[in-house]
Protein backbone atom coordinates (compact mmCIF):
# COMPACT_ATOMS: atom_id res chain seq x y z
CA UNK A 1 0.00 0.00 0.00
CA UNK A 2 1.45 3.79 -0.61
CA UNK A 3 1.52 5.67 2.59
CA UNK A 4 0.12 8.89 2.17
CA UNK A 5 1.64 11.81 2.52
CA UNK A 6 1.90 13.57 6.04
CA UNK A 7 2.70 17.07 5.68
CA UNK A 8 2.88 17.79 9.50
CA UNK A 9 7.06 17.43 9.02
CA UNK A 10 6.73 20.81 7.23
CA UNK A 11 4.74 22.59 10.11
CA UNK A 12 6.61 21.33 12.72
CA UNK A 13 9.74 22.92 10.92
CA UNK A 14 7.65 25.82 9.77
CA UNK A 15 10.52 28.41 11.12
CA UNK A 16 13.72 26.92 10.58
CA UNK A 17 12.43 26.65 6.78
CA UNK A 18 11.75 30.30 6.91
CA UNK A 19 14.27 31.93 8.68
CA UNK A 20 16.56 29.31 9.89
CA UNK A 21 18.10 29.48 13.36
CA UNK A 22 17.89 32.96 13.36
CA UNK A 23 17.27 34.92 16.71
CA UNK A 24 19.45 32.41 18.35
CA UNK A 25 21.70 31.74 15.50
CA UNK A 26 22.80 32.78 12.24
CA UNK A 27 19.66 33.83 9.60
CA UNK A 28 19.00 30.93 6.80
CA UNK A 29 16.13 29.79 4.99
CA UNK A 30 13.76 31.40 3.16
CA UNK A 31 14.86 34.80 4.42
CA UNK A 32 18.99 34.14 3.81
CA UNK A 33 17.68 33.16 0.34
CA UNK A 34 16.25 36.11 -0.17
CA UNK A 35 19.24 38.22 1.08
CA UNK A 36 21.67 36.30 -0.94
CA UNK A 37 19.51 37.29 -4.33
CA UNK A 38 18.63 40.91 -3.12
CA UNK A 39 22.99 40.86 -2.64
CA UNK A 40 23.99 39.44 -5.61
CA UNK A 41 20.89 41.21 -7.56
CA UNK A 42 22.26 44.59 -6.86
CA UNK A 43 25.83 43.72 -7.62
CA UNK A 44 25.28 42.14 -10.73
CA UNK A 45 23.45 45.49 -12.21
CA UNK A 46 26.50 47.41 -11.32
CA UNK A 47 29.05 44.47 -12.68
CA UNK A 48 26.25 44.29 -15.88
CA UNK A 49 26.24 48.09 -15.77
CA UNK A 50 29.90 48.69 -16.45
CA UNK A 51 29.99 45.40 -18.70
CA UNK A 52 27.49 46.56 -20.65
CA UNK A 53 28.91 50.09 -20.87
CA UNK A 54 32.27 48.94 -21.67
CA UNK A 55 31.19 46.04 -24.52
CA UNK A 56 29.39 49.56 -26.42
CA UNK A 57 32.84 52.19 -25.64
CA UNK A 58 34.42 53.09 -28.63
CA UNK A 59 37.99 51.67 -28.07
CA UNK A 60 37.54 48.22 -29.97
CA UNK A 61 40.14 46.14 -27.93
CA UNK A 62 38.32 46.87 -24.75
CA UNK A 63 34.58 46.19 -26.31
CA UNK A 64 36.28 42.82 -27.40
CA UNK A 65 37.88 41.86 -24.10
CA UNK A 66 34.73 42.35 -22.41
CA UNK A 67 32.54 40.33 -24.59
CA UNK A 68 35.30 37.18 -24.51
CA UNK A 69 34.52 37.73 -20.55
CA UNK A 70 30.83 37.80 -21.15
CA UNK A 71 31.02 34.80 -23.16
CA UNK A 72 33.83 32.86 -21.21
CA UNK A 73 31.05 33.28 -18.36
CA UNK A 74 27.86 32.57 -20.40
CA UNK A 75 29.60 29.52 -21.31
CA UNK A 76 30.24 27.46 -18.26
CA UNK A 77 27.35 26.12 -15.83
CA UNK A 78 27.14 28.48 -12.63
CA UNK A 79 27.87 25.04 -10.75
CA UNK A 80 31.25 25.73 -12.48
CA UNK A 81 31.63 29.56 -11.36
CA UNK A 82 30.35 28.58 -7.69
CA UNK A 83 33.09 25.96 -7.27
CA UNK A 84 35.69 28.16 -9.36
CA UNK A 85 35.08 30.38 -6.74
CA UNK A 86 35.20 28.46 -3.78
CA UNK A 87 38.90 27.02 -4.59
CA UNK A 88 40.05 30.16 -6.29
CA UNK A 89 39.09 32.81 -3.97
CA UNK A 90 41.49 31.30 -1.05
CA UNK A 91 44.47 30.92 -3.57
CA UNK A 92 44.33 34.64 -4.92
CA UNK A 93 43.63 36.09 -1.26
CA UNK A 94 45.68 33.88 0.56
CA UNK A 95 42.71 33.69 3.17
CA UNK A 96 39.45 31.49 3.76
CA UNK A 97 36.32 33.46 2.38
CA UNK A 98 33.12 33.13 4.52
CA UNK A 99 30.77 30.48 2.36
CA UNK A 100 27.98 32.69 1.76
CA UNK A 101 30.48 35.36 0.35
CA UNK A 102 31.85 32.87 -2.06
CA UNK A 103 28.19 32.57 -3.25
CA UNK A 104 27.65 36.38 -3.67
CA UNK A 105 30.68 37.31 -5.66
CA UNK A 106 29.65 33.58 -7.56
CA UNK A 107 26.40 34.67 -8.23
CA UNK A 108 27.38 38.42 -9.10
CA UNK A 109 30.14 37.21 -11.77
CA UNK A 110 28.01 34.98 -13.81
CA UNK A 111 24.59 36.81 -13.86
CA UNK A 112 26.52 39.86 -14.28
CA UNK A 113 27.59 38.50 -17.78
CA UNK A 114 23.74 38.11 -18.63
CA UNK A 115 22.92 41.99 -17.03
CA UNK A 116 25.67 43.15 -19.65
CA UNK A 117 23.16 41.52 -22.48
CA UNK A 118 20.27 43.50 -20.94
CA UNK A 119 22.18 46.93 -20.57
CA UNK A 120 23.33 46.51 -24.10
CA UNK A 121 19.81 46.05 -25.50
CA UNK A 122 18.32 48.64 -23.20
CA UNK A 123 20.99 51.07 -24.36
CA UNK A 124 20.39 50.09 -27.93
CA UNK A 125 17.00 50.27 -27.65
CA UNK A 126 16.99 54.07 -26.76
CA UNK A 127 16.73 55.89 -30.54
CA UNK A 128 19.84 56.75 -32.46
CA UNK A 129 18.04 60.68 -32.35
CA UNK A 130 17.95 60.91 -29.19
CA UNK A 131 21.70 60.77 -28.98
CA UNK A 132 22.50 62.64 -31.83
CA UNK A 133 20.20 65.42 -30.47
CA UNK A 134 22.23 65.61 -27.44
CA UNK A 135 25.82 65.38 -28.53
CA UNK A 136 24.84 68.21 -30.83
CA UNK A 137 23.55 70.28 -27.66
CA UNK A 138 27.21 69.97 -26.63
CA UNK A 139 27.05 67.72 -24.34
CA UNK A 140 30.10 64.99 -24.19
CA UNK A 141 29.50 61.51 -24.96
CA UNK A 142 29.65 60.58 -21.28
CA UNK A 143 27.09 62.86 -20.22
CA UNK A 144 24.68 62.13 -22.88
CA UNK A 145 25.04 58.15 -21.80
CA UNK A 146 24.60 59.42 -17.96
CA UNK A 147 21.80 61.82 -18.53
CA UNK A 148 20.51 61.11 -21.79
CA UNK A 149 20.52 57.20 -23.00
CA UNK A 150 20.54 55.42 -19.78
CA UNK A 151 17.87 56.95 -18.18
CA UNK A 152 15.37 55.81 -21.05
CA UNK A 153 17.41 52.50 -21.30
CA UNK A 154 17.03 52.14 -17.85
CA UNK A 155 13.26 52.09 -18.17
CA UNK A 156 13.24 48.99 -21.01
CA UNK A 157 15.58 47.44 -19.15
CA UNK A 158 13.01 46.82 -15.79
CA UNK A 159 10.90 43.81 -16.40
CA UNK A 160 14.20 41.93 -17.29
CA UNK A 161 15.92 42.74 -14.78
CA UNK A 162 12.81 41.39 -12.43
CA UNK A 163 13.61 38.19 -14.18
CA UNK A 164 16.59 38.16 -13.95
CA UNK A 165 16.42 38.39 -10.04
CA UNK A 166 14.06 35.30 -10.24
CA UNK A 167 16.84 33.31 -11.69
CA UNK A 168 18.97 34.55 -9.12
CA UNK A 169 16.31 33.47 -6.44
CA UNK A 170 16.72 29.90 -7.91
CA UNK A 171 20.11 30.40 -8.46
CA UNK A 172 20.58 30.48 -4.61
CA UNK A 173 19.59 27.69 -4.57
CA UNK A 174 22.96 26.35 -5.45
CA UNK A 175 24.41 28.04 -2.40
CA UNK A 176 23.79 24.76 -1.36
CA UNK A 177 26.84 22.85 -2.93
CA UNK A 178 29.12 24.80 -0.61
CA UNK A 179 26.99 24.93 2.99
CA UNK A 180 25.80 27.72 3.00
CA UNK A 181 21.72 27.07 4.78
CA UNK A 182 19.47 28.62 2.69
CA UNK A 183 16.55 27.14 1.81
CA UNK A 184 17.54 24.20 -0.37
CA UNK A 185 20.21 23.70 2.34
CA UNK A 186 18.08 23.84 5.03
CA UNK A 187 15.32 21.46 3.29
CA UNK A 188 18.24 18.86 2.74
CA UNK A 189 18.94 18.79 6.64
CA UNK A 190 15.72 18.53 7.57
CA UNK A 191 15.07 15.71 4.87
CA UNK A 192 18.43 14.21 6.60
CA UNK A 193 16.87 14.27 10.11
CA UNK A 194 13.51 13.30 9.67
CA UNK A 195 14.34 10.73 6.89
CA UNK A 196 11.06 9.40 5.78
CA UNK A 197 9.23 12.41 4.66
CA UNK A 198 11.12 13.71 1.18
CA UNK A 199 8.17 14.19 -1.07
CA UNK A 200 6.29 16.56 1.42
CA UNK A 201 10.09 18.53 2.36
CA UNK A 202 10.55 18.69 -1.08
CA UNK A 203 6.81 19.97 -2.42
CA UNK A 204 6.55 21.86 0.37
CA UNK A 205 9.83 24.25 -0.88
CA UNK A 206 9.39 24.12 -4.78
CA UNK A 207 5.95 25.61 -3.58
CA UNK A 208 7.69 28.63 -1.04
CA UNK A 209 10.43 29.08 -4.42
CA UNK A 210 7.36 29.06 -6.99
CA UNK A 211 4.88 31.44 -4.48
CA UNK A 212 8.26 33.75 -4.21
CA UNK A 213 9.42 33.68 -8.11
CA UNK A 214 5.63 34.01 -9.23
CA UNK A 215 5.19 36.87 -7.49
CA UNK A 216 7.86 38.60 -9.18
CA UNK A 217 7.24 37.04 -12.53
CA UNK A 218 3.89 38.60 -12.38
CA UNK A 219 5.34 42.06 -11.69
CA UNK A 220 7.63 42.12 -14.45
CA UNK A 221 4.82 40.74 -17.08
CA UNK A 222 2.67 43.95 -15.53
CA UNK A 223 5.48 46.36 -15.77
CA UNK A 224 6.22 44.92 -19.22
CA UNK A 225 2.53 45.55 -20.13
CA UNK A 226 2.89 49.18 -18.66
CA UNK A 227 6.08 50.01 -20.82
CA UNK A 228 3.93 48.59 -23.98
CA UNK A 229 0.92 51.20 -23.53
CA UNK A 230 3.71 53.73 -22.89
CA UNK A 231 5.30 54.00 -25.64
CA UNK A 232 2.00 53.18 -28.07
CA UNK A 233 0.20 56.02 -26.77
CA UNK A 234 3.75 58.37 -26.90
CA UNK B 1 48.93 38.27 -5.73
CA UNK B 2 48.41 35.27 -6.84
CA UNK B 3 50.22 32.16 -3.83
CA UNK B 4 49.61 29.33 -5.89
CA UNK B 5 51.29 26.86 -7.88
CA UNK B 6 49.11 25.39 -11.53
CA UNK B 7 50.06 21.87 -11.71
CA UNK B 8 48.70 20.60 -15.14
CA UNK B 9 50.19 17.17 -16.14
CA UNK B 10 49.00 15.72 -12.68
CA UNK B 11 45.17 16.71 -13.74
CA UNK B 12 45.29 16.20 -17.59
CA UNK B 13 47.00 12.49 -17.09
CA UNK B 14 46.56 9.13 -16.23
CA UNK B 15 43.36 8.22 -14.88
CA UNK B 16 42.30 11.80 -13.78
CA UNK B 17 41.96 12.55 -17.23
CA UNK B 18 40.10 8.90 -18.27
CA UNK B 19 37.70 10.28 -15.32
CA UNK B 20 37.26 13.69 -16.84
CA UNK B 21 36.95 12.10 -19.96
CA UNK B 22 33.85 9.74 -19.02
CA UNK B 23 32.43 12.77 -17.38
CA UNK B 24 32.42 14.30 -20.39
CA UNK B 25 30.55 11.18 -21.80
CA UNK B 26 27.87 11.14 -19.17
CA UNK B 27 27.43 14.68 -19.27
CA UNK B 28 26.50 14.06 -23.36
CA UNK B 29 24.52 11.20 -22.65
CA UNK B 30 21.99 12.62 -19.77
CA UNK B 31 21.82 15.92 -21.74
CA UNK B 32 20.71 13.83 -25.31
CA UNK B 33 18.50 11.64 -23.58
CA UNK B 34 16.63 14.66 -21.19
CA UNK B 35 16.27 16.86 -24.72
CA UNK B 36 14.63 14.20 -26.31
CA UNK B 37 12.54 14.13 -22.86
CA UNK B 38 12.10 17.43 -23.06
CA UNK B 39 11.58 17.73 -26.70
CA UNK B 40 8.45 15.27 -26.24
CA UNK B 41 6.93 17.25 -23.69
CA UNK B 42 7.37 20.20 -24.49
CA UNK B 43 5.71 20.04 -27.82
CA UNK B 44 2.79 17.99 -26.34
CA UNK B 45 2.72 21.30 -23.56
CA UNK B 46 3.31 23.84 -26.47
CA UNK B 47 -0.04 21.83 -28.33
CA UNK B 48 -1.82 21.56 -25.20
CA UNK B 49 -1.35 25.39 -24.72
CA UNK B 50 -2.62 26.38 -28.25
CA UNK B 51 -5.46 23.97 -28.10
CA UNK B 52 -9.47 24.47 -28.21
CA UNK B 53 -10.08 23.63 -24.88
CA UNK B 54 -9.76 25.81 -21.98
CA UNK B 55 -9.45 23.21 -19.00
CA UNK B 56 -6.49 21.61 -20.87
CA UNK B 57 -4.90 25.37 -21.69
CA UNK B 58 -5.10 26.20 -18.16
CA UNK B 59 -3.45 22.49 -16.90
CA UNK B 60 -0.51 23.59 -19.54
CA UNK B 61 -0.36 26.53 -18.20
CA UNK B 62 -0.03 25.69 -14.76
CA UNK B 63 2.81 23.32 -15.50
CA UNK B 64 4.59 25.79 -16.90
CA UNK B 65 4.16 28.33 -14.27
CA UNK B 66 5.20 25.65 -11.64
CA UNK B 67 8.47 23.90 -13.58
CA UNK B 68 9.52 27.59 -14.49
CA UNK B 69 9.50 29.11 -11.53
CA UNK B 70 11.18 26.65 -8.81
CA UNK B 71 14.62 26.05 -8.55
CA UNK B 72 16.01 23.02 -11.18
CA UNK B 73 18.13 21.25 -8.11
CA UNK B 74 14.68 21.19 -5.37
CA UNK B 75 13.05 19.77 -8.99
CA UNK B 76 16.15 17.13 -9.19
CA UNK B 77 15.99 16.41 -5.45
CA UNK B 78 12.12 15.99 -5.56
CA UNK B 79 12.33 13.38 -8.15
CA UNK B 80 15.69 11.99 -6.58
CA UNK B 81 14.46 11.54 -3.05
CA UNK B 82 10.91 12.21 -3.02
CA UNK B 83 9.03 10.84 -6.32
CA UNK B 84 8.88 6.83 -4.77
CA UNK B 85 5.51 8.21 -2.51
CA UNK B 86 3.60 9.09 -5.89
CA UNK B 87 4.91 6.53 -8.00
CA UNK B 88 3.15 3.04 -8.17
CA UNK B 89 5.21 0.32 -6.29
CA UNK B 90 5.58 -1.86 -9.78
CA UNK B 91 7.78 1.12 -11.03
CA UNK B 92 9.15 1.65 -7.63
CA UNK B 93 10.53 -2.64 -7.54
CA UNK B 94 11.78 -1.62 -10.97
CA UNK B 95 13.94 1.36 -11.10
CA UNK B 96 15.26 0.25 -7.90
CA UNK B 97 16.96 -2.40 -10.57
CA UNK B 98 18.38 0.45 -12.42
CA UNK B 99 20.37 3.50 -12.36
CA UNK B 100 18.37 5.41 -10.25
CA UNK B 101 20.18 8.30 -9.98
CA UNK B 102 20.28 9.03 -13.84
CA UNK B 103 16.66 8.54 -14.40
CA UNK B 104 16.02 10.80 -12.07
CA UNK B 105 18.31 13.46 -13.03
CA UNK B 106 16.81 12.92 -16.90
CA UNK B 107 13.25 13.32 -15.53
CA UNK B 108 14.21 16.05 -13.78
CA UNK B 109 15.99 17.38 -16.64
CA UNK B 110 13.83 17.09 -19.23
CA UNK B 111 10.88 18.11 -17.43
CA UNK B 112 12.44 21.33 -16.20
CA UNK B 113 13.32 21.71 -19.94
CA UNK B 114 10.25 20.85 -21.57
CA UNK B 115 8.74 24.39 -19.64
CA UNK B 116 10.74 26.55 -21.59
CA UNK B 117 10.81 24.49 -24.49
CA UNK B 118 6.95 24.98 -25.00
CA UNK B 119 7.06 28.51 -24.32
CA UNK B 120 9.51 28.75 -27.52
CA UNK B 121 7.41 26.42 -29.74
CA UNK B 122 4.07 28.69 -28.22
CA UNK B 123 6.05 32.38 -29.50
CA UNK B 124 6.96 30.70 -32.94
CA UNK B 125 3.56 29.33 -33.82
CA UNK B 126 2.17 32.78 -32.60
CA UNK B 127 4.96 34.59 -34.50
CA UNK B 128 3.33 33.49 -37.68
CA UNK B 129 0.15 36.32 -38.92
CA UNK B 130 -2.70 34.49 -38.39
CA UNK B 131 -3.52 36.45 -42.14
CA UNK B 132 -1.31 33.28 -43.33
CA UNK B 133 -3.43 30.88 -41.67
CA UNK B 134 -6.53 32.74 -43.11
CA UNK B 135 -4.90 33.00 -46.70
CA UNK B 136 -4.19 28.87 -46.93
CA UNK B 137 -7.32 28.16 -46.15
CA UNK B 138 -9.27 30.38 -48.78
CA UNK B 139 -6.70 29.04 -50.75
CA UNK B 140 -7.77 25.46 -50.03
CA UNK B 141 -6.13 24.07 -47.62
CA UNK B 142 -8.03 22.49 -44.71
CA UNK B 143 -6.69 23.03 -41.27
CA UNK B 144 -4.36 20.80 -41.14
CA UNK B 145 -3.15 21.43 -44.18
CA UNK B 146 -2.59 24.69 -43.75
CA UNK B 147 -1.05 23.58 -40.76
CA UNK B 148 1.33 21.01 -42.30
CA UNK B 149 2.54 23.30 -45.37
CA UNK B 150 2.35 27.09 -44.49
CA UNK B 151 2.36 27.59 -40.77
CA UNK B 152 4.62 24.59 -39.43
CA UNK B 153 7.69 24.95 -41.76
CA UNK B 154 7.31 29.01 -40.89
CA UNK B 155 7.23 28.55 -37.00
CA UNK B 156 10.02 25.61 -36.96
CA UNK B 157 12.20 28.45 -38.82
CA UNK B 158 11.70 30.67 -35.97
CA UNK B 159 12.14 28.16 -33.16
CA UNK B 160 15.54 26.46 -34.22
CA UNK B 161 17.80 28.73 -33.01
CA UNK B 162 15.93 29.54 -29.23
CA UNK B 163 15.82 25.42 -28.78
CA UNK B 164 19.58 25.49 -29.20
CA UNK B 165 19.90 27.57 -26.82
CA UNK B 166 17.69 25.62 -24.62
CA UNK B 167 19.89 22.87 -25.53
CA UNK B 168 22.72 24.93 -24.68
CA UNK B 169 21.23 25.30 -20.79
CA UNK B 170 20.25 21.81 -20.25
CA UNK B 171 23.74 21.08 -21.09
CA UNK B 172 24.88 23.48 -18.65
CA UNK B 173 22.24 22.21 -16.14
CA UNK B 174 23.16 18.78 -16.19
CA UNK B 175 25.96 19.14 -14.39
CA UNK B 176 23.20 19.76 -11.17
CA UNK B 177 23.05 16.25 -11.47
CA UNK B 178 26.22 15.59 -9.81
CA UNK B 179 24.31 16.49 -6.49
CA UNK B 180 22.50 13.08 -6.56
CA UNK B 181 25.71 11.68 -8.02
CA UNK B 182 25.38 11.02 -11.33
CA UNK B 183 29.19 10.57 -12.46
CA UNK B 184 28.70 13.46 -15.12
CA UNK B 185 31.66 16.24 -15.61
CA UNK B 186 31.62 18.51 -12.81
CA UNK B 187 30.79 15.34 -10.57
CA UNK B 188 34.27 14.20 -11.82
CA UNK B 189 36.21 17.38 -11.13
CA UNK B 190 35.14 17.24 -8.02
CA UNK B 191 36.27 13.48 -7.76
CA UNK B 192 39.50 14.68 -9.25
CA UNK B 193 39.67 17.71 -6.62
CA UNK B 194 39.42 15.27 -3.75
CA UNK B 195 41.77 12.86 -4.60
CA UNK B 196 44.78 15.16 -5.83
CA UNK B 197 43.64 18.45 -3.79
CA UNK B 198 43.88 20.58 -7.36
CA UNK B 199 41.06 22.05 -7.65
CA UNK B 200 41.47 24.79 -9.88
CA UNK B 201 42.59 22.43 -12.18
CA UNK B 202 40.10 20.08 -12.52
CA UNK B 203 37.54 22.62 -12.67
CA UNK B 204 39.09 25.18 -14.93
CA UNK B 205 39.51 21.65 -17.59
CA UNK B 206 36.25 20.96 -16.69
CA UNK B 207 34.94 24.51 -17.45
CA UNK B 208 37.36 24.07 -20.76
CA UNK B 209 34.93 20.85 -21.98
CA UNK B 210 31.73 22.77 -21.17
CA UNK B 211 32.81 26.31 -23.01
CA UNK B 212 34.23 23.69 -26.09
CA UNK B 213 30.72 22.05 -26.15
CA UNK B 214 28.74 25.31 -25.54
CA UNK B 215 31.03 26.56 -28.24
CA UNK B 216 30.14 24.06 -30.54
CA UNK B 217 26.85 24.09 -30.31
CA UNK B 218 26.59 28.20 -30.65
CA UNK B 219 28.48 28.13 -33.53
CA UNK B 220 26.31 25.53 -35.14
CA UNK B 221 23.40 28.01 -34.61
CA UNK B 222 25.04 30.87 -36.18
CA UNK B 223 25.77 28.73 -38.97
CA UNK B 224 22.26 27.90 -39.40
CA UNK B 225 20.76 31.40 -39.04
CA UNK B 226 23.14 32.35 -41.55
CA UNK B 227 22.82 29.63 -44.12
CA UNK B 228 19.24 28.69 -43.31
CA UNK B 229 17.49 32.01 -41.91
CA UNK B 230 19.07 34.65 -44.24
CA UNK B 231 18.03 33.68 -47.28
CA UNK B 232 14.59 32.52 -46.36
CA UNK B 233 14.10 36.30 -45.16
CA UNK B 234 15.45 38.18 -48.16
CA UNK B 235 13.31 35.85 -50.07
Amino acid sequence: MEPGLDFAVVWDNLTYFLIGRFPHGPLGGLALTLYLASVSCLLSFVGGLALGLLSVCKNAAICWATLVLVNLLRGVPLLMVVFWTYFLLPALLGQTVAEAHTVIIALTLFTSAYMCGIVRAGIEGVPRGQREAALSTGLGRWQVMAFVVLPQGLRNMVPSLVNQFVSLIKDTSLAFIVGVSELTHVATQVNNRTMVFPTEIFLFVALVYFVVCWLFTSLSRRLERRLDRGKSLG
Amino acid sequence: MLKYHFDWGTVLSGRYLDWLLSGVVVTLEISALSLALAMFLGVLVAMLRLGPLGFLRRLAQAYLEFFRNTPLLVQIFFWYFGSYKILPQALNDWLATTNFEFAAGVVALGIYTSAFIAEDIRSGVRAIPKEQMEAARSAGFGYLGAMRHVILPQAVRITIPPLVNQFLNLTKNSSLAMTIGVAELTYQARQVESYSFKGLEAFSAAALAYLLISLFIAGAVNLYTRWVLRPAAGR
